[in-house]
């Protein structure tokens, strides 16, 4: 994506290169090219390009990606607190 | 917020399987439930019958019958697609799920799969007008490619389930699949080609780019596989943002309103409300319109900047050297900090913000701007008393 990046070192994102295939899965999948082929290795290239959403991990053959998956919503988290602590009516409308 | 309440927090999203509190694309859902993205209720696609969009004959098969539709939009569509953008009629903005045909397809003619969630479905069928396709469409209950994979609905499972239900098998001769790459966090190709034989091809993001990813012999290009987030595809977002955040906004300006009305008066109390809607509004509208132009990667700095300028624009055009020292500060605390929450809810939009930074900005960023509010009211109030 030109011009629009997010926070820096933030991403979980994790590979473990050693059991890599090298099969070109994560780098299909990746919409924000985090990954690059090196030989027959994927390599993370971009890390803060990354927002976790998890295509690269569910689409390893072998899973050696990791990442802590998820759409990254400000006001869905509060909703899952205010729940969580049974403060009702404050925000009770949707997200999204 | 205490970082033990973000803890908990994520913890709770880690929980697949526990009664989600709110039904939110964010929270991960149990796989093939109805989320808040979509309808309020749990709707689902239904069956296909000849009512379904573009209908215009049947195709009949030893297993069954398939419908021939149309692939161009009619004014009803797009009427439809303006209404769902606003938010209205959401719950009918979805389509049965199961086998279609565009144009004449035959055993060797590709496969593309989409949501049922109508304007996913408009999109692919106006995008392969021309052409002679198959377009399996999941039931992800009216929820878009990439909310629904988020959730899982757009899975695995639904995928398989759904390639067995139309016998697809005895429909084609070649095995593949062609799947939008957004539509990739809730798939599995490998499980998917494991247990039903068909291998799952990531064609493109944009459905538009269907047409020339099969006339370059199914080939990804690199550009095909960018995400983008324009001008126009942040301003499409941005009614159903404002729909949402409606009823807590007129909460809020009604109790500003009062408050004020008693302790100032009415042009007082017009002023506070003019200034809070401004400050929301930069947040939600302006904002995640001037995005790549606002300094700043944190999506609250973004805010926080932007409602400066809003509160510099309200001092110069409203006598501003005429307010009292505590209502200046008050104002060039609360309203900034009111543009960076607002602000700071569109990273659920998004296709570029992790949900780590999100949680980052929270911690950090949600006690300043309690902060900033309370200090600002306390000022306003202590100025009457001074
Ligand atoms: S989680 Fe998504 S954005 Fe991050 S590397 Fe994997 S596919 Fe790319
Ligand atoms: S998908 Fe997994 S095995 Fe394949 S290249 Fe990427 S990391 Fe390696």
């Amino acid at each position: 994506m030109t011009g629009l990046r997010y926070l820096k070192n933030v991403a979980t994102l994790k590979l473990d290169q050693s059991a890599c295939i090298g099969c070109g899965g994560c780098l299909e999948v990746c919409p924000h090219q985090v990954f690059a082929l090196e030989g027959k290795k994927a390599r993370i290239d971009d890390r803060d390009a990354c927002m976790e959403c998890g295509a690269c991990a569910k689409n390893c053959p072998v899973s050696v990606i990791t990442v802590d998956a998820g759409v990254g919503c400000a006001s869905g988290m509060i909703n899952a607190w205010l729940q969580e602590h049974n403060v009702r009516g404050m925000k009770g409308g949707s997200c999204c | 917020m205490k970082i033990t309440q973000i803890k908990k927090i994520k913890r709770s999203l880690k929980k697949p399987h526990s009664d989600p509190p709110e039904r939110c694309c964010c929270v991960s859902n149990e796989v093939d439930t109805a989320p808040c993205c979509g309808p309020r209720m749990v709707a689902t696609g239904g069956e296909i019958t000849d009512k379904v969009p573009g209908f215009i004959s049947w195709m009949d098969f030893s297993t069954g019958k398939v419908p021939h539709i149309s692939a161009s939009l009619t004014i009803a569509d797009h009427f439809g697609a303006c209404m769902a953008r606003w938010g209205f009629n959401r719950m009918r903005h979805i389509v049965p799920p199961g086998l279609y045909a565009i144009g004449a397809p035959g055993l060797d003619a590709p496969v593309c799969v989409t949501a049922n969630y109508k304007m996913s479905y408009d999109t692919v069928r106006s995008a392969l007008s021309g052409r002679n396709v198959w377009l399996l469409v999941l039931e992800t209950f009216g929820v878009n490619v990439w909310c629904a994979a988020g959730k899982g609905t757009f899975g695995t499972n639904e995928l398989v389930r759904r390639i067995a239900k139309t016998e697809l098998h005895t429909v084609v001769n070649h095995r593949q699949l062609l799947l939008p790459i957004l539509g990739a966090p809730g798939i599995s190709a490998h499980e998917v080609a494991k247990r039903t034989g068909f291998s799952v091809c990531y064609a493109a993001i944009r459905a538009d780019d269907l047409p020339r990813f099969i006339d370059n012999g199914m080939i990804t290009t690199t550009d095909m596989r960018k995400v983008s987030f324009t001008t126009y595809e942040r301003l499409v977002l941005l009614p159903v943002e404002i729909m949402l955040a409606v009823k807590s906004i007129a909460l809020i300006s009604t109790a500003v309103f009062l408050a004020a009305l008693l302790a100032d008066g009415y042009t007082a109390a017009l002023m506070m409300v003019l200034a809070y809607l401004g400050a929301v509004l930069t947040g939600i509208v302006l904002v995640p319109l001037l995005l790549p132009w606002i300094p700043g990667r944190s999506f609250a700095v973004k805010g926080a900047l932007a409602g400066v300028g809003w509160c510099t624009l309200l001092y110069y055009c409203a006598h501003g050297s005429s307010w009292s020292l505590p209502t200046t500060a008050a104002s060039f605390l609360a309203l900034p900090a009111l543009c960076a929450f607002h602000a700071l809810n569109f990273t659920g939009c998004t296709t570029f913000t992790s949900r780590s930074g999100v949680k980052k900005e929270m911690r950090v960023g949600i006690p300043i701007m309690g902060s900033a509010v309370i200090i600002g009211i306390m000022l306003l109030i202590m100025g009457r008393f001074l």
